[in-house]
């Protein structure tokens, strides 16, 4: 698995890709590995397929909503510069990034842009807004069987209370920013890559 | 009902009793054994005849003859009496809230102990040196291996090595010396004491039990961390406790301690303790071994789990080096293979009678705990015994924290006070540290001062401890943070992102970030599994619960729970409503928030790492969340597939679950067909199943998979022609855009083109029969597969092309 990843990814993708999304050399072949692993096709993609046969994922309530995020819109297939792309926004902040600022645009691992992630895990028809029914879908993902339809509904209706502000009945991203001001974000959504 | 049956319960303990009473005088043969007849075996020349006025001997037409099942009827009887006491114990659920079942089986205990002791009876000799050591321990220590929770065990093993090793040192030597220094007062009176023995006595009380500490700690809800670093404290603190024992036992009649005896000690340490674990993984090695070749005699692989599992102890035992760790090495090594090479029903079998034999080893235990109390040779002494008492507590509390504060650094999730307490407090003695008391050699002086110091540990620390833990762990943890600060938003969207992580992390394959774990897992895929499975399918431990899932729970959870379980009605129901943000705002008052705080709080479903946290003691592992999960994930997921193009010929075998006719097995129908896996952990999840399923084309589906269907659906699915792909599109659900766009797209390009059919055959009959009750489906497919091919086809590697 090793000897294949080095010689199929080659030396100027990996720079493009650490200068992309800002993981290290052996951080990029690491996971290039773990990709290649997954590609069973080896057509240098992976197919959602690919992804749900990673066993952990059966039994994480999210699994399928994770997988979707993997793909940009309407494909069904991610090659390593995307699945990195994706993976980039777990990437720990670091404080010496905030300063550098390389491009305009900011760094794939912002707290911005990792709260855009969860944000789009509600969000499947990318309307820039958690409707109440998109929410209670994911409530319904995460909870139990032993809550009835009305609790569930009644802790949709006032999740959306708390939070939104232009009273639209939607959550939109800039009030889901809003409201979880206070959480960690930067630590509650990253991992330690391994190298 | 309780009265009558507490009233059947207390006749049968008092009939009980009197059979006891018998059985003991019969131990004493000397006794003239008054109202029985007793008849001797053999006896053709013997003394006088039991009936001395028959002449000729007639043929006795009933005879009695105890001394021959003597034994084997009194441990019986022992055993049952002791499980009885267990059941009485739950009849009033309120008592084992408060008090942990160890506290109560001391005190039945005792009270036998003293009726006993009333008669002058003396008790089976239980707990002394080879009986406990040899036959009950190792039960216990069984238990608690197999069921450690091995993946938070591994990310502390350092801090559990670190608390069981240097912690232990630090109580021996501390409580060690401290009564040594209470020996040189004189008004003690016990200046005869000298080091050596004082060291040993606090060997022996300084050692945390694991049956005590698990029993109480069950019911606490401590969190994880804590659990398992007390848990396995418990476990390997045995090697120090056995070096240290040894050490100072031999020192003990030395009168002089040279430092190279100190050196030797520490080299004896290593054997040990290193010993130890290289024989239990060395047995575990070759146990999942020998599990590879046993597919032809499932009847007997539990047999080898336990017969491996007691000779790793035993040869411990052999050469003196400690064979609790040996036994639980053991364990740890084998389970994760044996697991998935033996028969679905040997490993419930394993797991069954592995919890049987530590919940009896352990009642036992405690039960004669008590009854030996009563019934020993006791020498008080105020000053010792009470001092020992206070040493042992603040050598305890003393060596958590400054432990604690050596090895925060080190910990990813450094401890806070609340756990340390819990730690310290939680250090309770048990019965080993009395064996240990009882085989000290008798030539000490004090032996039985010692005994009866141990006694009053153990018993202080199990009944006071241990009734008191329960309420000051919760009243310090009701100093949480208050979680009604947090919002609904807050709490919901938190969990929603360590799901994610979660996920994020599966997807990166790491486990929890540790480095050495990783490798290990690739050494394991590469080279452990080739040889110590039979079929090298690298599967995970999830899967292998998947497989056990379908197997064996998805009628039952149909059976039960055949509306609840499947979000089927709710996301109906969603879909259909329209959307209404038009509702007026509704007002929340707090109790009703604090009602969703509960509500959230108890019913998300934990992140993985937590799932299969440590399990209560007297319970078989749960394993519901994770099924739950699967199983709705499967239905929601299949409901909001739209099918693509499919060929119902492949329906029925992939419902065949149901539609099998009675006798058949799976197996004779489909034979599976297998392809070794060359790399590491992949399998399918359930929601590629159907597509692997159809690309053999001849896998058994299992009742998880579709437990909404009804069996004479598939009368009708049979029946049904080719649908049209672009016809099923167009009527997929609106409110899931994506997910219908991908699956068309999937079906119209997969190269499996009939991987959809099944999956697009089961929409279909779902929506046919979305509004119809379900019934629970009648076992056509009765017995489970026969176990001599793999059973689970699900768990074939999936490759269409490949040879059939």
């Amino acid at each position: 698995m090793g000897s294949r990843a080095s010689t199929l990814l080659r030396e100027e993708e990996i720079e493009e890709i650490k200068k992309e999304t800002g993981f290290s050399h052996s951080q990029i072949t690491r996971l290039y590995s773990r990709f290649t692993s997954l590609d069973k096709g080896e057509n240098g993609a992976l197919s959602r397929e690919d992804f749900q046969r990673i066993p952990e994922l059966a039994i994480n309530p999210l699994g399928d909503r994770i997988i979707n995020a993997f793909f940009p819109d309407g494909e069904d297939q991610v090659n390593f510069r995307g699945f990195m792309r994706t993976l980039a926004h777990f990437r720990p902040v670091e404080d010496n990034e905030k300063n550098k600022n390389v491009s305009n645009t900011e760094p794939l691992n912002s707290r911005t842009n990792k709260l855009h992630f969860a944000f789009q895990l509600y969000d499947l028809d990318r309307d820039d807004k958690i409707s109440r029914d998109e929410l209670l879908q994911v409530l319904r993902m995460m909870v139990g069987v032993n809550i009835s339809d009305e609790q569930l509904g009644s802790i949709a209706d006032r999740t959306i209370q708390e939070a939104d502000a232009n009273g639209d009945g939607c959550i939109s991203f800039t009030e889901f920013m809003k409201v979880l001001e206070k959480v960690d974000v930067e630590q509650k959504m990253s991992i330690r890559f391994l190298h | 009902m309780d009265l009558s049956s507490r009233r059947g319960l207390d006749f049968f303990i008092f009939c009980v009793f009197l059979s006891l009473f018998y059985g003991s005088r019969a131990e004493v043969p000397s006794k003239p054994t008054a109202g029985v007849t007793i008849l001797p075996p053999i006896k053709p020349d013997s003394g006088p005849q039991p009936y001395p006025d028959d002449e000729k001997s007639n043929l006795p037409v009933f005879t009695m003859n105890y001394p021959r099942i003597q034994i084997p009827f009194e441990i019986t009887l022992w055993m049952l009496l002791a499980s009885f006491a267990k059941i009485g114990f739950h009849v009033y659920h309120k008592i084992t809230v408060w008090v942990p079942e160890s506290c109560l089986l001391v005190s039945i205990g005792l009270i036998v102990g003293a009726i006993m002791h009333s008669v002058h009876e003396k008790p089976p000799a239980v707990l002394s040196s080879n009986v406990f050591f040899l036959y009950m321990l190792p039960p216990i220590v069984l238990d608690s291996g197999y069921f450690m929770p091995t993946r938070p065990f591994f990310e502390n093993v350092g801090t559990v090595l670190w608390f069981a090793v240097v912690g232990t040192l630090w109580n021996s030597i501390g409580i060690g010396m401290s009564l040594f220094a209470i020996c040189q007062i004189e008004a003690f009176g016990v200046q005869d004491i000298n080091l050596q023995e004082n060291l040993l006595f606090a060997t022996i009380v300084s050692a945390v039990d694991p049956v005590a500490v698990l029993s109480v700690f069950e019911d606490v809800n401590v969190n994880e961390q804590l659990y398992i670093v007390v848990f396995g404290e418990c476990l390997f603190n045995d090697a120090v406790t056995v070096v240290l024992y040894s050490m100072f036992s031999f020192v003990a009649e030395m009168p002089v301690v040279e430092p190279v005896d100190v050196f030797l000690g520490v080299a004896r340490f290593f054997v040990v303790g290193l010993g130890g674990m290289g024989f239990g993984v060395l047995f575990g090695f070759v146990a999942a071994f020998t599990t590879r070749f046993t597919s032809k005699v499932r009847e007997i692989e539990p047999l080898f789990i336990f017969m491996y599992s007691y000779l790793a102890y035993l040869v411990a035992e052999l050469f003196a080096i400690s064979s609790i760790m040996a036994i639980v090495c053991c364990t740890l090594t084998m389970k994760y293979y044996v697991e998935e090479n033996v028969s679905q029903r040997s490993c419930t079998t394993i797991r069954h009678v592995v919890k049987m034999l530590g919940a009896i080893s352990e009642t036992l235990i405690f039960f004669f705990l008590g009854v030996v109390t009563i019934t020993t040779d006791h020498e008080w002494n105020w000053g010792y015994i009470l001092f020992t008492l206070l040493f042992a507590f603040i050598w305890r509390g003393l060596g958590v924290l400054v432990l604690t504060q050596i090895i925060n650094p080190f910990r990813t999730i450094p401890f806070n006070i609340k756990d340390q307490f819990g730690m310290a407090y939680g250090g309770l003695r048990g019965a080993i540290s009395f064996a240990l008391a009882f085989t000290l050699p008798d030539n000490i002086t004090r032996k039985h001062l010692f005994v009866t110091a141990t006694i009053v540990i153990i018993l202080f620390t199990v009944f006071l401890q241990g009734i008191s833990i329960r309420p000051l762990i919760e009243f310090i943890n009701v100093r949480r943070t208050n979680r009604d600060n947090d919002t609904i938003n807050v709490e919901i969207h938190s969990r929603l992102m360590e799901h994610t992580m979660a996920g994020i992390e599966d997807i990166c394959g790491q486990w929890s970030h540790y480095y050495w774990k990783d490798k290990f897992m690739k050494f394991n895929n590469r080279i452990l599994r080739k040889i110590l499975l039979r079929d090298n399918r690298a599967e995970s431990s999830i899967v292998a619960l998947y497989k056990k899932l379908e197997l064996q729970n998805a009628l039952e959870i149909l059976d039960t729970v055949s509306g609840d379980i499947s979000a089927a009605p709710s996301l109906i129901s969603l879909q259909e409503e329209k959307k209404n943000s038009t509702k007026p705002k509704k007002k929340f008052s707090a109790s009703d928030l604090k009602n969703m705080h509960d509500i959230l709080s108890k019913n998300m479903y934990k992140i993985r790492e937590r799932t299969v946290a440590f399990t209560s003691k007297h319970a078989l592992p749960n394993d519901n969340q994770r099924r739950e999960i699967l199983i709705r994930r499967h239905s929601s997921v299949r409901r909001s597939l739209r099918p693509g193009s499919f060929q119902t010929r492949m329906v029925p075998k992939s419902q065949k679950y149901f539609s099998l006719p009675p006798g058949e097995s799976l197996n004779s129908r489909f034979p599976p067909t297998r392809r070794s896996f060359a790399d590491d952990q992949e399998t399918m999840s359930e929601v590629a199943y159907p597509a692997r399923r159809s690309r053999f084309g001849k896998r058994s589906s299992s009742g998880a998979m579709m437990p909404l269907h009804r069996l004479d659906t598939l009368k009708e699915v049979s029946s049904v022609d080719v649908l049209n792909e672009s016809e099923r599109g167009s009527t997929g659900q609106d409110s899931q855009p994506r997910p219908q766009r991908f699956r068309r797209h999937l079906s119209a390009h997969d190269d499996n083109g009939s991987a959809d059919n099944v999956r697009t055959a089961q929409d279909e009959v779902e929506e046919e029969e979305e509004d119809r009750p379900q019934a629970s489906p009648s076992p056509a497919w009765a017995a489970e597969p026969r176990n001599d091919t793999p059973r689970n086809p699900l768990l074939r590697r999936p490759q269409w092309n490949d040879k059939k």
